[in-house]
């Protein structure tokens, strides 16, 4: 009796709504869980399924499949997630290319994708989805607000970055907003894991900063052999660099550190307050940015579920649209094309009772969209 | 009929059927798995020709499956584009003008490839075909035209004369009249002077030679044939995944086109079918009982290597007849 | 461009070469004795790292780390002899090839379910922190420095033990006859057991000190193990010699391309484009470098036996 009253007044309190929660959703979770990846895939799976254990919402089923990082392994994944499992959302994937790889034929076939990561320049712009969300960023937010910072501080920087799609968008977004010198501009090696040669290059440049994108085991053993090298020249990159996954195999050599990101750990809201400690009390470590970003995105869903049936594609995207969540990165809402209007902020690399960890400096950016949202007229 | 030709004919026409059935019960991804297998051994009917006629192993054929992707992607880009590429052709989003297309490319590349490595022999030949391999996955991955490491979509697949290939049923008659095709020029070559006198240079090159053949250029054939075989199927792989990257160049590509051979039964004629059937069941099947699937797949492989020589063919239709 | 520069540049590049020198010293000598293609080498290399970061983890010293990371992959190493590599010695290369990318595969999620998706720390010890000054003005990391000596002293030490030792003897043995060596009563069973373990020990070596530099993490092996290939395909396969001139020239020729290229492109194209086509070029190089050299020499620079 008692519990059939508190499903009662449950029932009361949330109205209406939860007559449209009734309406199952079937989700598919497609993500990096093996190879040297599979930490930012452990991270989203988390954050995410995080999200809807809280929600305590029987009616939403995941279904979570490894992509190893192989974009014909994501596609044929998705394709069986669509026809076999039915779902009616995509989410999960990290990576720029196993995305462009996947998005496209699901939204073709009338799915829906919210991306808890990639964000590449392609589906921003001219080829923007009205089904095709992204709860991250766009990928050049981060590299433009550490470009902004850099004019403000330093007169020369040498830029670097690994030579691939999202490393050229990187610098080219770096370059958007910093109005100093360069340096040099150095691309490197996919996978590279020894840089004497680009350090010894930072080393001879006279530039009073270095701006480097290396993001997961690039970047671990940039910094540690940076740090040997005796090179004083202060490093700076986008968050991906210094964020929590990567942060204890660089060690030490990583304090100090500026980067940007959309969200630090510390970040004073009350969202971020109850979401930080309890990541920690299930996974027992701390939070990466893409557990937060996969967070937010099942919160998304979450929030258009309980307003709108999935199986009616524009009212439930028109409730995606509306971004109503408590994000722990604070204000959140999206742009025209789908992508997040967001404060970006400085961060320091810190040591907090022996962990390492992002501590937040200032804001570089106030509600900042994307340089693509204009030409998406979808 | 011997033993091994029920069990081929058996094969092929499971191979056939499954695809309708499932497609009439509704299980169109089972169509889609069909029709991945049905791909993945015409490459590896392609490597076979070198490495189990031929004995040439090839480390590096995810060269010429990853040209036969590009190839599909590019034509298809610039048809859906409409910008020239070089000589003011405009693309091609026709299946057959893309098939030729990837085989020229392939063709080409192997030439060149072959010349070099076929003066050494053994390892060194493994690892430089490695090395070929290496070099064309670094290539795709900087060049930025056509999405270096991010890799290009194919929106719409491309078609096929009278079919209609955005019909997984449809695509996998493609792909299966493609492979069947393969299959009877891979059975008629083996059993031509050519073919016996390329297994001749596998088994015995100063005999070969002392009967006034010299093994270079019918190898060198050998391995363009095979090339140009695996690009067809590198271009059937981009329609099905309406996607291409550079990941299909990996030197993983290489090992696991090697392994759909060896898991068959290396040199049978349908070895490659039977091993890509196995390879793709067991991945799925593997991938979707635990994440650790590498793990079980690689002593799969081992225990099959170390026990089973002559792949799935010889299991069921025992060991190769010689003569 | 400063002398201290080049200085600098030279000594990464002989840094990296006595690396791979490491990797492919026991991939060579595998090969010279027993005729084996080994594609799990690089996952040995692996487990000497994940040994050395989780004994320094636990211990707090890196010198103990390392005595565990040659302990680990020799004993890897003569587990896999044993039990799957001894039966591939009578097979064809095809085999090999597959048997081993197969022990790659268990190897690296193997290590996955041990250690988990995230890479490990491990820091270089404190004697061997910082750079030291040198001649010109430069600054070298001290820790790089170590690695070429240690480098150098293995180089020594093995061509001490191949050609003074009576271990140094059978194998030079077993290299030429097979079936002598076992005829004059050597247990060739327990030879190649060793020769296994040892070469799978500089793997883990190798593994233990590029740790400290790089991230430990599943598949750090892969990329050094295709290096290390080149580099023995270039010096002739089974040739300690040629592996140590193909890996100095290898890793020579990698870091010299990465850093000049661009910068000579610079001279006729603009930075930025410079920048992109002399990094495409650079990661090509030693491909291109090794495929000339087979085209001249198929065998390799000393091929070790006709």
């Amino acid at each position: 009796m008692k519990t059939f009253l508190k499903a009662a007044t449950l029932a009361l309190t949330l109205g209406a709504s939860s007559l449209a929660m009734a309406e199952p959703v079937k989700i598919g979770l497609i993500t990096t869980l093996s190879g040297g990846g599979a930490g930012l895939g452990v991270d989203t799976r988390d954050g995410f399924m995080l999200a809807i254990k809280q929600s305590g919402n029987k009616d939403i089923t995941v279904v979570t499949e490894d992509d190893a990082q192989k974009p014909e392994l994501a596609v044929q994944i998705a394709d069986k997630m669509i026809q076999s499992d039915k779902v009616d959302i995509l989410t999960g994937i990290v990576w720029s290319n196993l995305l462009m790889a996947v998005v496209p034929g699901a939204v073709a076939q009338g799915k829906i994708y919210v991306s808890t990561n990639a964000a590449p320049a392609a589906l921003a712009g001219e080829k923007c989805d009205p089904l095709y969300f992204n709860a991250a960023y766009q990928n050049d937010n981060l590299h433009e607000a550490m470009g902004e910072y850099a004019s403000k501080v330093y007169k020369k920087t040498f830029i670097m970055a690994p030579n691939y799609p999202a490393g050229k968008d990187s610098l080219t977004g770096f370059k958007r907003y910093y109005k100093g010198e360069l340096a040099s501009e150095v691309y490197t090696k996919v996978g590279q894991t020894d840089y004497a040669a680009e350090i010894a290059q930072i080393r001879a440049s006279g530039a009073d900063a270095a701006f480097v994108f290396l993001p997961g085991g690039m970047g671990i053993a940039f910094m540690k052999q940076y740090a040997q090298s005796g090179v004083k020249i202060p490093v700076i990159g986008p968050g991906f660099s210094f964020s929590q996954d990567v942060l204890p195999a660089i060690g030490d050599a990583a304090l100090g550190a500026k980067a940007s990101g959309q969200w630090a750990k510390d970040l004073d809201n009350a969202a971020n307050k109850k979401f930080v400690p309890a990541f920690q009390a299930e996974y027992g470590r701390l939070p990466s940015i893409y557990a937060v970003q996969a967070y937010d995105a099942a919160q998304l869903i979450l929030s258009a579920a309980s307003k709108a049936s999935v199986k009616d594609v524009k009212a439930f995207t028109a409730e995606l649209n509306k971004a109503d969540i408590q994000s722990p990165r604070g204000k959140f809402k999206f742009n025209t094309n789908r992508h997040p209007i967001q404060d970006i902020y400085l961060t320091e690399v810190v040591k907090e009772n022996g962990t390492l960890t992002n501590k937040i400096v200032e804001t570089i950016f106030t509600d900042h969209g994307d340089a693509y949202a204009k030409d998406c007229k979808k | 009929m011997n033993r091994e030709t029920r069990v081929n004919l058996l094969l092929l026409v499971l191979l056939l059927a499954v695809p309708f059935v499932a497609d009439a019960l509704g299980q169109t991804f089972t169509v889609t798995l069909v029709t991945r297998i049905a791909i993945l051994a015409l490459a590896a009917v392609g490597l076979n020709i070198a490495l189990g006629l031929g004995g040439l192993v090839s480390f590096g054929h995810a060269a010429f499956f990853g040209i036969g992707g590009y190839a599909a992607g590019i034509l298809a880009s610039h048809a859906m584009s409409g910008e020239p590429m070089l000589f003011g052709f405009e693309g091609s989003a026709q299946m057959p003008v893309i098939w030729i297309v990837a085989m020229l490319a392939a063709g080409l590349v192997s030439l060149a490839i072959g010349v070099i490595s076929l003066r050494t022999s053994g390892v060194y030949f493994i690892m430089i075909t490695l090395a070929f391999a290496q070099m064309v996955y670094y290539f795709a991955i900087s060049w930025p035209a056509y999405g270096g490491e991010d890799g290009l979509s194919i929106t719409l697949r491309n078609g096929f004369p009278g079919l209609n290939t955005m019909r997984p049923t449809e695509f996998f008659l493609v792909c299966f009249g493609v492979l069947a095709v393969a299959l009877v020029l891979s059975a008629l070559l083996s059993a031509s002077r050519f073919g016996a006198a390329l297994q001749a240079a596998r088994q015995n090159e100063v005999r070969l030679a002392s009967i006034g053949i010299a093994p270079m250029p019918i190898r060198l054939t050998a391995f363009v044939l095979s090339a140009m075989i695996t690009a067809v199927a590198g271009a059937l792989y981009a329609d099905l995944n309406r996607f291409v990257s550079p990941s299909m160049l990996s030197w993983h590509m290489s090992g696991e086109l090697i392994v759909l051979v060896i898991l068959g039964g290396t040199g049978r004629l349908m070895g490659p079918v039977a091993g890509a059937a196995l390879f793709v069941l067991l991945e799925f099947w593997l991938g979707g009982i635990t994440e650790r699937w590498q793990f079980f797949l690689g002593l799969i492989l081992l225990v099959t290597v170390l026990f089973a020589r002559g792949g799935v063919i010889g299991l069921f239709a025992g060991k190769e007849r010689h003569g | 461009m400063t002398l201290a520069l080049v200085i600098e540049q030279v000594l990464n590049g002989v840094q990296l070469g006595v690396m791979l020198f490491l990797m492919a010293a026991g991939l060579t000598l595998i090969f010279g004795v027993m005729g084996l293609i080994n594609l799990a080498h690089g996952s040995l290399y692996m487990v000497g790292a994940f040994a050395c970061a989780s004994v320094a983890a636990l211990t707090g010293s890196f010198w103990l780390g390392l005595v565990a990371s040659l302990a680990a992959a020799a004993a890897a190493g003569a587990l896999i002899e044993i039990t799957v590599i001894r039966r591939l010695y009578q097979r064809d290369h095809l085999d090999q090839v597959l048997a081993t990318f197969a022990l790659i595969l268990i190897f690296s999620e193997g290590t996955r379910w041990l250690f988990g998706s995230f890479p490990l720390y491990l820091d270089i010890p404190p004697l061997l922190q910082g750079a030291v000054g040198l001649p010109g003005g430069a600054q070298y990391p001290l820790y790089r420095l170590a690695i070429i000596l240690a480098g150098a002293l293995v180089a020594f030490g093995l061509y001490a033990l191949i050609s003074r030792t009576r271990l140094g003897m059978r194998i030079r043995a077993g290299e030429s006859d097979r079936e002598m060596i076992a005829a004059l009563g050597v247990d060739i069973r327990t030879l190649y057991t060793l020769v296994f373990a040892l070469g799978a020990a500089l793997a883990g070596l190798a593994g233990a000190m590029v740790g400290a530099l790089q991230s430990v993490q599943v598949g750090m092996g892969e990329p050094v193990l295709i290096l290390a290939f080149v580099v023995i395909v270039i010096g002739g396969i089974g040739s300690i010699k040629g592996a140590l001139i193909g890996a100095l020239l290898v890793g020579s020729v990698d870091t010299l391309g990465r850093f000049l290229l661009p910068q000579l492109l610079a001279l006729v194209v603009p930075p930025d484009q410079a920048g992109l086509i002399g990094g495409a070029l650079a990661s090509m190089l030693i491909y291109i470098l090794m495929a000339i050299i087979l085209a001249v020499k198929p065998r390799g620079l000393f091929p070790a036996q006709a």
